[in-house]
């Protein structure tokens, strides 16, 4: 016990004394999770659109009001022929290109019938299918307008209509950096455990000090407890401050779910990812070498724990890889208290994996540690 | 020039003898394709939702059989009551629930009206909204079966074409995005790591002191990552013709043309950070955090720019890899010529000029 004291006192004077890794440590979480929820929104709003008008009559032009007043589309510019208009694409200062034929207020009156163009930039498919989607709601809105302008509306509803009543639980306006929040600081928390303590044991190694240490009487568990209880307090410390700091005073979010579950999560959560980093150091002779392996694995982990990207929509290979990937529960159970409010026995399962992860990784770094080479 | 070339043979073999950094070299640009290519999608497919119906009649089980039937939605299980439904939604993976009301087709055909409630779990909100809107189209058309189609007077149509990706593919954003991300990578971090690192062991003074340029000793630091990054642009193109069906529509030779010119970018951001920072460590975080991280964000293939407040999209424009992502875009995908990316050319060429001059300023070649 005594001995562990020392160790702790001399790795935490160890952290504290490098200037320049404490605001890496400490400043850099806060920062990051100051401006990645900003950056981070994939709400589709702002589409540019080109209008080529090639009939110029009242209708049109109440068209297109309609369309710009929608608050969803950005006029970029009009343009006298398509050609014109599909340069503005290539250019990237448009997304989307209408075309109103000639004749369009004519055909539709006389006709009872008229089709308008659209073309839209798909290299982002999620971002051209809602715009093209939203374009013809709007197309479709206008179009009941002139139909109620020219037919007397019967009394009662003459066709069957469903209503539909639809209403979002949970976060009721659709406020997108509620959901990106807790996610971003589940990784964040993350990536600070696993860089610092695999980068910090193979510094030892790298600089000739854990010779030392080896051949003082100082036993194993000692000694990986030693490095493995300063990291676990910072990531408790960082994701405190992480949610009660900036998650509730800046974004105001108020986690719902119980506080209990939470850290008892997280702490769990902690050990088991400080085990990867023990476990990725024993496998490393030098810095680049540890920061290669774990950025490899940050990498994969990071993309395939459904932070960005739904997991439902990933095929069922993808979706093995995810449940083989710690990031993905602490994100989900993160979610889940945060914002849904849920308890203990909703994340029951969620507490054995983590606990088998913890053993896994542990277990496999301390009988790959040696005191001997 | 024979000293130089044994300096680059030198490099070489610090790179091909540590096979821990041979897999981040090589491994991640192939991972990161292959997740991007296959796993990842912004699409929302296969999403679980739970039907509440108190009806059960003709109109209700139609309904339920058309949302089956779609990709988008696999149905989960049926409810009894409304209590079930929160339940639901706490133990995690249900995203949407469909209720309908008793006596929904009775209602619909006598009275013509009749109410659904869709309630998503918007703690997502982005998938919250998306399966509501699929939802609210799959229930028209079969309101449209139900009116069976009469015409409506002064109907307008459209006509919606898709350019350059008719599939809807999320590749075709993804892939220039992870060429920047891994042509940075390879020659921000390793360069500078790799310089640090002479410097923290001290071989730097050794090599300083030696008959040799100080500035080829640095110079053929570079020219092994230039060259790997080469070889890791070739295979991303490869693997992404090949294995992901995405077609290059423009010039090969301009792709690698401009590609090389964000390389020596790269290096030389490699070379600066290399130049103020005197341990691995720092280097490393430095690249890592103020690097990669902004890449990723700021290129604007994971999250749209425009988007962003003001101040992030200025300090968009001061990463290389946005530029770079433009163009890109610009020759494979749309397969224009240099005409209609100068611009974009001419921006990386004057970071590149600026990056350089300041390393150079600040390379010393005497120590402490």
């Amino acid at each position: 016990m005594r001995t562990l004291k020392f160790l702790l006192r001399k790795e935490f004077r160890q952290i504290f004394r490098n200037k320049s890794l404490l605001p890496v440590i400490f400043v850099m979480p806060i920062i990051q999770l100051l401006i990645m929820p900003l950056a981070a929104d994939y709400e589709v709003k702002n589409i540019n659109i080109s209008i080529v008008d090639h009939d110029h009559s009242p209708y049109s032009q109440k068209l297109i009001s309609k369309i710009i007043a929608s608050g969803y589309f950005r006029l970029s510019d009009y343009s006298n022929s398509f050609n014109q208009a599909f340069e503005q694409i290539e250019k990237d200062n448009s997304d989307l290109v209408l075309e109103i034929p000639k004749d369009f207020e004519r055909n539709l009156i006389r006709e009872n019938t008229q089709q308008l163009y659209i073309a839209v930039n798909a290299i982002n498919g999620t971002k051209a299918n809602l715009g093209g989607a939203y374009l013809n709601r709007l197309i479709q809105d206008y179009n009941a307008d002139i139909r109620t302008e020219w037919i007397q509306p019967q009394r009662y509803n003459a066709s069957p209509t469903i209503q539909i009543a639809s209403s979002n639980w949970f976060n009721t306006y659709l406020n997108y950096s509620f959901f990106m929040v807790p996610g971003i600081l589940a990784f964040l928390v993350t990536m600070v455990g696993a860089y610092m303590c695999s980068l910090n044991i193979v510094k030892e190694k790298e600089v000739g000090t854990i010779e030392q240490i080896n051949v003082t009487p100082i036993k194993k568990h000692h000694f990986i407890l030693g490095k493995l209880i300063p990291f676990w307090v910072i990531g408790m410390f960082v994701f405190s401050v992480g949610l009660f700091g900036v998650g509730r005073l800046v974004y105001g979010i108020v986690p719902i779910g119980s506080m209990g579950s939470l850290y008892a999560f997280l702490s769990l959560y902690l050990i088991a990812l400080l085990g990867l980093g023990l476990l990725i150091s024993t496998y490393s002779d030098t810095q680049q070498q540890a920061m290669s392996i774990a950025f490899f694995f940050m990498m994969i982990f990071l993309l395939m724990s459904g932070l960005f990207t739904s997991i439902d929509s990933m095929p069922e290979w993808a979706k093995v890889i995810a449940q083989l990937n710690p990031v993905t529960y602490f994100i989900e159970v993160m979610r889940m208290v945060v914002l849904k409010g849920s308890g203990f026995s909703d994340i029951k399962y969620h507490f054995l994996i983590i606990c088998g992860f913890a053993i896994f990784f542990n277990g496999w770094a301390i009988l790959n540690y040696k005191k001997t080479s | 020039m024979k000293q130089f070339l044994t300096f680059v043979r030198k490099e070489f073999y610090h790179v091909f003898r540590d096979s821990k950094t041979m897999l981040m070299l090589f491994g991640l640009p192939i991972a990161q394709i292959t997740l991007f290519g296959f796993a990842l999608t912004n699409e929302i497919k296969d999403s679980k939702i739970v039907i509440c119906d108190y009806a059960k009649d003709e109109a209700s089980q139609q309904i339920t059989y058309k949302l089956a039937a779609s990709n988008n939605f696999s149905i989960e299980e049926s409810l009894l009551s409304h209590q079930q439904i929160e339940e639901a939604f706490k133990a995690g993976k249900i995203k949407l629930a469909v209720v309908f009301p008793v006596n929904f087709t009775y209602d619909l055909l006598h009275l013509n009206t009749a109410q659904v409630q869709l309630i998503a779990d918007a703690a997502d909100p982005n998938t919250g909204s998306t399966l509501t809107t699929y939802a609210t189209s799959i229930i028209r058309d079969y309101q449209q079966d139900v009116l069976q189609s009469k015409s409506l007077p002064l109907s307008i149509t459209t006509e919606i074409r898709m350019l350059y990706n008719p599939e809807l593919k999320g590749v075709t954003n993804f892939v220039p995005g992870v060429m920047a991300l891994v042509l940075m990578l390879v020659c921000v971090l390793m360069t500078s790591v790799s310089i640090v690192k002479e410097k923290e062991m001290g071989t730097m003074e050794v090599l300083l002191v030696s008959p040799f340029n100080p500035f080829l000793v640095i110079l053929s630091k570079a020219v092994p990552y230039f060259a790997l990054s080469l070889i890791n642009l070739s295979v991303i193109l490869l693997l992404s013709v090949f294995l992901l069906d995405m077609p290059i529509n423009g010039s090969v030779v301009l792709l690698f043309a401009e590609s090389s010119l964000l390389i020596v970018t790269s290096l030389a951001l490699g070379l600066l950070i290399s130049n103020s920072t005197a341990s691995q460590q720092t280097a490393m975080l430095l690249s890592l955090m103020g690097l990669l991280v902004p890449t990723m964000l700021f290129t604007g293939f994971m999250f749209p720019l425009e988007n962003m407040p003001m101040p992030l999209q200025v300090i968009a424009n001061l990463v290389p890899a946005k530029w770079y992502y433009i163009i890109v875009k610009s020759i494979m995908i749309k397969g224009l010529g240099f005409s209609s990316i100068w611009k974009e050319t001419l921006i990386l060429v004057g970071m590149t000029t600026f990056l350089l001059v300041v390393s150079f300023k600040k390379f010393k070649i005497r120590l402490g």
